[in-house]
């Protein structure tokens, strides 16, 4: 993992310590609201519906034990004893009072964490694939690159006041787990011809009130050329970036607009002119850097005695789904479901978080990982280690076998947390997930990506949800939009709208409906539900959303 | 002819705790909806917005929220309004656990 060098632990005091002088100008009335509130929000602390909110950046989504525990001693000394995962890696914490956030700033810098450019016009935490440096689909480890983008975008000087917010996704596997095609810039892993590392560069996706799939400016983008040309993309989109509306703001607009052919041609010549100026320091940074996200020393253990446990159903139901392959045939990546039948999805207590912490501790080599569909991983155990990982799991709470299936869902905090949310999320999320949980169908459902967004800004990400939901104010009523057919992967796409939208008691029921629909068409348990929609199109589950009772009674 | 005007309530967060306040008939600025003062005339609700407004000191985010009369005082009129009466729904938390009564 990256620590912290002398000059980032300077730099973090330095701005608590201004934001906690500027805290205490607030407090005396020599700054007004106005002035105050961008730089709060700088420090990542938003006013939300019930109280203040602070979000704190996960770079790309790896904490080590240390950290976790400290997040754990935040939530219970300054929250309600909680904190919330988001789906950009981030921590949210929904109850910190205004005078404790200097601490809660100290704190965390204490750890080489900090909750700069969690908001505001900048380019926000980068965010990775969740089992980066342990995937065994991958060409090489990502994070040294998110880290050398984090370390150059923050405080960047030309990139604090951008047309609107900048988030760039990474990875290093053939298989999107980062939702690269839906981020303003999307950096895939390739080799060329010639077996070079190098990156497939996407720009221009996003979701929210006008979702787009990112298309590609750079096929191939030598490794070492990185920085200047994100940095290219970045001079381009700052010029031509509308600053006249918010709404078309985001660069996928510009790419709209302009076509791609445009923005590609502005960028190979901002890059041509700003290549020379670098000297190859970057590089002499990012091999520091990759110095520290060298593979743990890991131990080799025989796997014969976890095959065994295999006999226990519990353990296999877990291991099917939570299990994911290692880079190392007797080792595996865990999934932790943060998604309890009936619980927040993405909501850790304290008690769980140092639990997490300990486990790590004990059978991961000390690493976290937050993933974009608010789960937490530990990237390396050993198989042999599993069962009593496992037993440990189930006895804090921690032990769903839900990853992947139709309860493993994406919820943004919605109208029960968020100032802009236009109806809630969670609730929604917690009773469809109980539903599921009471019907005993999801294992034969099979994978299964439900997303849940309470207002149009899509932070459930439901444009890419196999199912998505989005909930809206239809005149002073909470009613639910389904979308279907999203896909937030490599094969990207938008889901698209089924038809009117449901109540909030309505909404539980049309999925069921929607996945009993599924399990009468599919071809076999081979077949998934996305395979399902692509082959038979969107009319047959419109007509299970949109029967009437009589109908359906019949049928 | 301009619509009718709806009634108001003048609402906001406290400053230091963010928590959910209300503007009551004394300039108060009180946790429970039914001591806002319900304000019938826009021109009236106009001015204690800009007065509220101008108590930075105390509160922030300062808006009126439509609301009707109620036995107990006033009663939110949109569900967002009903939401920030008493907390998130997944928790206890706010003014739900409080004992502070949501109308």
């Amino acid at each position: 993992m990256y620590r912290y060098s002398e000059f980032d632990h300077a730099f973090l005091a330095e701005r608590n310590r201004q934001f906690r002088a500027q805290v205490e100008r607030r407090l005396s009335g020599a700054l007004t609201e106005e002035e105050f509130r961008p730089l709060r929000l700088m420090n990542g602390l938003y006013l939300q519906l019930h109280a203040y909110m602070l979000r704190v950046a996960i770079p790309y989504g790896t904490l080590s034990s240390a950290q976790m525990r400290r997040l754990a001693d935040i939530a219970e000394r300054w929250d309600k004893g909680y904190g919330h995962f988001t789906t950009r890696q981030n921590i949210q914490f929904n109850w910190p009072k205004l005078r404790d956030v200097p601490d809660i700033l100290d704190a965390l810098a204490e750890v080489g964490l900090h909750a700069i450019q969690t908001s505001g016009n900048t380019i926000r935490n980068v965010t990775a694939d969740h089992f980066a440096g342990a995937a065994a689909d991958e060409i090489a480890d990502p994070r040294p690159y998110a880290e050398l983008l984090r370390q150059w975008s923050t405080d960047h000087p030309e990139f604090q006041f951008l047309p609107r917010k900048f988030k760039i996704a990474i990875t290093g596997s053939p298989n999107d787990r980062a939702v690269t095609r839906a981020h303003d810039i999307g950096l895939r892993m390739v080799r060329n011809a010639a077996g070079e590392t190098g990156f497939e560069v996407i720009v221009g996706g996003g979701l929210g009130r006008t979702p787009m799939i990112g298309k590609v400016i750079r096929d191939f983008l030598p490794a070492a050329d990185l920085l200047p040309y994100v940095e290219a993309i970045l001079a381009v989109y700052n010029m031509l970036g509308r600053r006249d509306n918010k709404y078309k703001a985001r660069i996928k607009i510009t790419v709209h607009e302009e076509g791609i052919d445009r923005i590609r041609s502005l960028v190979e010549e901002e890059f041509a002119t700003i290549r020379p100026r670098y000297d190859g320091s970057d590089q002499v940074l990012l091999a520091e850097i990759q110095q520290s996200f060298a593979p743990p020393a890991f131990v080799a253990k025989p796997v014969a005695a976890e095959e065994e446990a295999r006999r226990d159903p519990v353990y296999r139901a877990w291991a099917e789904t939570n299990l994911t392959a290692h880079r190392r045939p007797d080792h595996a990546i865990v999934t932790v479901s943060l998604k309890a039948h009936g619980a927040t999805p993405g909501d850790a207590t304290a008690a769980q978080m140092r639990v997490l912490a300990d486990l790590a501790d004990d059978y991961g080599y000390g690493e976290l990982r937050i993933s974009h569909e608010q789960n937490v991983i530990l990237p390396h155990v050993a198989r042999a280690d599993l069962p009593a990982l496992h037993a440990r799991l189930l006895k804090a709470g921690l032990g769903t076998a839900n990853i992947g299936l139709a309860s493993d869902i994406i919820a943004c905090p919605g109208m029960d947390y968020c100032a802009l949310a236009t109806a809630r999320s969670i609730p929604v999320a917690q009773e469809l997930a109980l539903r599921l949980d009471a019907l005993k169908l999801e294992h034969a459902v099979g994978p299964l990506k439900i997303k849940i967004s309470g207002c149009i800004n899509a932070c459930g990400h439901h444009h890419v949800g196999h199912i998505g939901i989005l909930g809206l104010d239809r005149a002073g009523v909470e009613n639910y939009q389904i979308t279907l057919g999203g896909d937030a992967t490599e094969t990207a796409a938008i889901g698209e709208r089924a038809g009117p939208g449901f109540a909030y008691d309505e909404i539980v029921p049309a999925i069921e409906r929607l996945i009993l629909a599924y399990l009468d068409l599919r071809q076999g348990p081979e077949e998934t539900f996305l395979m399902a929609y692509r082959r038979l199109g969107a009319e047959p589950f419109k007509a299970a959303l949109y029967a009437r009772e009589g109908e359906r009674d019949a049928a | 002819m301009s619509r009718a005007f709806s009634p108001k309530v003048v609402t906001a967060n406290d400053l230091l705790t963010g928590e959910v306040v209300y503007l009551a008939a004394d300039g108060r600025w009180s946790p429970r909806h039914a001591d806002a003062e319900l304000l019938t005339d826009e021109a009236e609700a106009e001015l204690r917005l800009i007065e509220a407004s101008a108590q930075e000191d105390r509160v922030v985010g300062v808006y009126l929220a439509d609301a009707r009369p109620g036995p107990r005082g006033p009663e939110p009129v949109h569900f967002r309004e009903t939401f920030r009466t008493r907390g998130p729904s997944n928790y206890p938390h706010g003014k739900q656990a409080e004992g502070i009564p949501q109308t």
